[in-house]
């Protein structure tokens, strides 16, 4: 018992620092909304729970040894049923009022997250089996941003973002800004989002799309107006040429090999759609939709062994010796 | 050991007219008895005990999930045969244990509730138990072939389509849903006619006891809901087997359409699980109580409005798929206002215990651990009512955490005190109470600390049907702790069950009233024969039992000659014939075979539907084909067989 108090009180400290996917921790207007009716529902539905718990309390208190020998039954009329029948028609009277309140608020709120505000940019967000493919559109197509599973956003400022899948149902969930919003084959949906924390969150798929869905997850980046402008005009550019000659070697092998099929990278001969783009691998936190720290260590797994670490992954695992899956590494890691 | 009480059985007949009903009314003995019986106690008993084996199965499912998740990053089980693993779970527990087990329970209890011999259509009761057997079956089988079903109970498209799910998985799970609702139905309807029609005399609607008046409403529901989901699963398998496109966008279909057609089914299941379990608590608070629950008509109407209103809320579990936010608000109130009804419940009975004088054996314990356990599962409900809060909590362990309380609260514990309850009327013996009591409280502790946490969870973020889960996330410790809750969970169960293995040998044998309760069914032996009722008694009150001291007013004029039973008009329950009831058969199982190998084999072939018509027709001359009457088969003096006889 006292270990599992003890383990219980270890995991509250262990969320109170670990607080970047959880609707507890609002950082944006939706998720603050929500929780206005999150805390509403708490007490309202906290109050009628000892409102039951005390009636049943006191009626197991005065039930006391009462009926150790089956007694006789009552068949008639007792002297409290007219008291419980007005008890029973305040209580009533009672759920409905406390219906109608929560009926109301979650009413008004929902019209609120309704509306997006003034201004809000635009962005693009498609369900892959099992990733996330993001892009921006800018004033020139020349200034359109496509990247995969990291999200940033400016805060202060609404987005709207435009829900796509292509195979199967997954749902669009950043707890700490906003609700979900499934990605449905054939329907485009939308939802509005304003952050107003700086930070780093989380974001992960909850509608069961298959084999990996527990793999699915993209990180968000809130940053000011300012940091957001240089991390969208970093995004236009093409991939540097590598200069380090690993690196060149490992250009070659991508291009040689099956990666250039399905990744592509803004710049090179690699133009492949259906796999997340890699132009700018490296200024991402996470790879393989959040399943591994984007470091070299990792690539170098993941690109080994794909299936081991993710299976059924619709990322093969491509045959390469050791100097060249090193050299695809140092060659994705230049491109930051 | 003497028994319980010296209560006799006050619709006991005379000795030599027992040996003539006996004769008359028993299934044949041994296998092809077995294979052929039709007596509604017969098939409730293996229907509950077949239910029962499914839980055991379910749970071990549980058990293996909470394995997996008790760490982070566990490799215990790998995606493929954890996703097969948390969609058996589902399958098994609401398609195989929860909704079959509600119906055997009415199966057994409904003609010894109203006071009737048998069932009006016993024959069907066979042919649904056989039906649901065989589903359980082939999705059991598949499953140890490692083809079980991978998308998750609710399997929605297109990740259950023909592009996203090949292989067989899916269209056996799509054709065990088939087996299950046939049988459901047939039970459906079983339960609704006796209800309506072969009531005691003077049984009115208003004199029925609270549990068949749950059980009416629920099979009601059944007849309503259960179509929607036969209709979905066929047109999946239809999509995945034949080329349609009624799911497929691309096409001009739907995907949507999957999950209104599930859900509009989906919803109204949970309350036809739920429903008999509100009955159970009746009946047990009134007899420990020494009362009659509190607040009968309201009680009533509060069961009748659950079944209306359940059908007006599946959209709550499509508030994030992008449907009109002002559409979606209709639901939200829709789903709200159940709350009035079962509010209105929950008084009642705790007015019951309040006014009554009541003592609390195990069943009691499980009607109290009940209360405090599903009122916290309706509060989630209630806040899952809410859109803007849906979208946060949906398919995340909240939600998880709330279904548990209102299923294994709101019906598993009031199921377990009911089959407490109900166990010496059965088997004729008393479960024993310290091991009840053990159970129970492992049951309830175990549940607390296994599901309490899932809310926080699902708070923190941790979404539904995910195999692992990252490390620093903060929802390690509490995986750890609802796993060892699950344990202990699982500890209370098998102290249950071994109770009710060891109780049927050693028990202390039961009279007929063991607990002194005032429904009919107390009033024939433990275990009741064959007719159930020596004579037909005769209703004078809710409790009839509660308004006689030694002697029931009873009704005689039915045949012990033949298979005979007694039809009451519908509001009154005044008599207004004799009519035949149907012998023991063969063809059901015949039936259900055939039915079998429809299902079965078009789910390899499309043909099968057309080869497979012949043999389930003549399965259905069989069971129907005029037989002469018994008079003539015994050689007693012709006489006209009565009507109906052959359903």
């Amino acid at each position: 018992m006292i270990r599992t108090v003890a383990i219980v009180l270890a995991a509250l400290a262990l969320c109170a620092c670990s607080g970047f996917q959880t609707m507890l921790d609002p950082a944006g207007d939706q998720a603050r909304d929500i929780d206005v009716v999150w805390k509403t529902m708490l007490v309202v539905c906290g109050v009628m729970y000892v409102l039951v718990l005390g009636f049943l309390a006191w009626a197991l208190w005065r039930a006391r040894g009462a009926g150790r020998l089956a007694p006789d039954p009552i068949t008639g009329e007792t002297p409290a049923d007219p008291q419980l029948r007005r008890s029973l028609t305040g209580w009533t009277a009672l759920i409905a009022a406390g219906l109608v309140v929560l009926t109301t608020v979650s009413f008004l709120v929902d019209r609120s997250l309704a509306e997006a505000g003034p201004g809000p940019l635009k962005i693009k967000v498609t369900g892959n089996q099992w990733w996330w493919l993001i892009e921006y559109e800018g004033d020139l197509p020349s200034e359109n941003v496509l990247t995969a599973n990291e999200l940033h956003l400016p805060a202060g400022r609404p987005a709207v973002i435009e829900l796509r899948a292509n195979d199967v149902i997954h749902s669009f969930w950043v707890p700490n800004l906003s609700g979900k919003e499934d990605l449905i084959p054939g329907r485009i949906n939308y939802i509005a989002v304003t952050p107003r924390r700086i930070g780093d969150f989380r974001g992960q798929c909850a509608e069961f799309c298959g084999l990996q869905h527990a793999k699915m997850a993209f990180d968000v980046r809130v940053d000011t107006q300012k940091d957001f402008e240089a991390w969208m005009r970093r995004q236009t550019t093409s991939a540097a040429n590598p200069t380090d000659a690993r690196a060149v070697t490992g250009k070659q092998v991508f291009n040689s090999k099956a990666c250039v099929m399905c990744h592509r990278i803004q710049g090179t001969d690699a133009g492949g759609t259906t796999g997340p783009d890699l132009t700018h691998l490296k200024s991402r936190r996470h790879i393989a939709a959040g399943t591994l720290p984007n470091d070299r260590g990792s690539l170098q797994a993941w690109i080994a062994d794909p299936q081991g670490i993710k299976p059924g992954t619709k990322m093969p695992r491509v045959p390469l010796s050791a100097d060249e899956l090193n050299a695809v590494v140092a060659y994705l890691e230049t491109l930051k | 050991m003497t028994p319980v009480d010296g209560h006799l059985a006050l619709t006991a007949p005379p000795p030599e007219e027992h040996v003539r009903l006996e004769k008359t009314w028993s299934d044949p003995k041994g296998v092809w008895g077995f294979l052929t019986a039709v007596d509604p106690q017969a098939i409730g008993k293996r229907y509950i005990v077949t239910g029962l084996v499914f839980l055991v199965l379910g749970g071990l499912l549980a058990a293996a999930m909470r394995a997996q998740l008790s760490r982070p990053e566990s490799g215990l089980i790998d995606p493929d045969r954890y996703n097969q693993i948390f969609s058996m779970h589902g399958t098994t527990m609401m398609f195989l244990f929860a909704v079959p087990i509600m119906e055997a329970m009415s199966l057994y209890l409904t003609p010894l509730m109203v006071g009737s011999r048998t069932m009006a259509f016993p024959r069907l009761n066979a042919l649904s138990y056989w039906v649901y057997l065989a589903g359980g079956i082939l999705i059991w089988v598949a499953f140890a072939m490692d083809v079980g079903p991978e998308t998750g109970w609710f399997s929605y498209v297109p990740l259950s389509g023909p592009q996203f799910s090949p292989g067989k998985r899916t269209d056996i799970w799509a054709q065990m849903v088939t087996f299950t609702e046939v049988a459901a139905l047939a039970a459906a309807v079983s339960t609704a006619t006796t209800i309506l029609k072969m009531r005691a005399p003077g049984m009115t609607l208003g004199r029925m006891p609270l549990f068949s008046w749950s059980t009416l409403v629920t099979a009601f529901m059944v007849i309503f809901a259960m179509p929607a989901v036969m209709l979905s699963t066929t047109f999946l398998i239809s999509d995945r087997l034949i080329g349609t496109h009624f799911y497929n966008y691309a096409e001009g279909g739907q995907t949507l359409l999957w999950q209104h057609l599930f859900w509009f089914f989906g919803h109204p299941e949970v309350y036809i699980i739920f429903l008999p379990a509100l009955g159970f608590v009746s009946e047990i608070t009134s007899t420990f109580c020494r009362r009659p629950v509190f607040g009968y008509p309201v009680m009533v109407l509060a069961l009748v409005a659950t079944g209306f209103l359940a059908f007006g809320l599946w959209v709550h579990h499509m508030f994030a798929t992008g449907l009109p936010h002002l559409g979606n608000s209709f639901y939200t109130a829709a789903s709200m206002t159940i709350a009035i009804p079962s509010g209105v419940q929950i008084f009642c009975w705790i007015a019951t215990m309040w006014d009554g004088k009541p003592r609390f054996p195990t069943p009691m314990l499980f009607v109290v651990g009940f209360i405090v356990t599903f009122v916290l599962g309706g509060l989630t409900g209630v806040m899952l009512a809410s859109v803007p809060l849906d979208t946060q909590v949906h398919d995340t362990y909240f939600v998880v955490a709330h279904f548990h309380y209102v299923l294994i609260g709101g019906a598993v514990f009031p199921l377990l005190g009911a089959i407490h309850y109900w166990y010496p009327k059965a088997v004729g013996r008393m479960l024993n109470e310290t091991a009840g009591k053990v159970s129970f409280w492992l049951i309830f502790a175990g549940f607390h600390v296994a599901f309490f946490p899932m809310h926080i969870m699902g708070l923190w973020g941790m979404p539904r049907r995910i195999y692992t889960y990252p490390e620093g996330m903060g929802w390690d410790g509490l995986n750890l702790v609802s796993s060892l809750g699950a344990y202990v969970l699982a500890a209370g169960f098998a102290v249950y069950f071994l109770n009710l293995i060891v109780s049927a040998r050693r028990g202390q044998p039961a009279g007929a009233n063991p607990w002194g309760g005032g429904g009919l069914e107390w009033a024939t032996t433990s275990p009741p024969p064959s007719y159930n009722f020596g004579f037909t008694p005769v209703v004078e009150g809710r409790e009839p039992l509660w308004k006689v001291k030694d002697k029931l007013p009873v009704m005689t004029g039915l045949s012990a000659d033949h298979r005979e039973v007694l039809l009451t008009s519908v509001v009154d329950a005044t008599p207004e014939a004799r009519e035949g009831s149907p012998e023991p058969s063969i063809w059901p199982l015949v039936t259900a075979v055939a039915l079998t190998f429809v299902f079965l084999g078009s789910i390899f072939n499309e043909w099968f539907l057309v080869w497979g018509i012949p043999p389930l027709v003549l399965a259905i001359l069989g069971w129907f084909w005029p037989r002469p009457s018994h008079a003539r088969k015994t050689g007693a003096k012709r006489e006209q067989a009565p009507p109906g006889a052959l359903a």
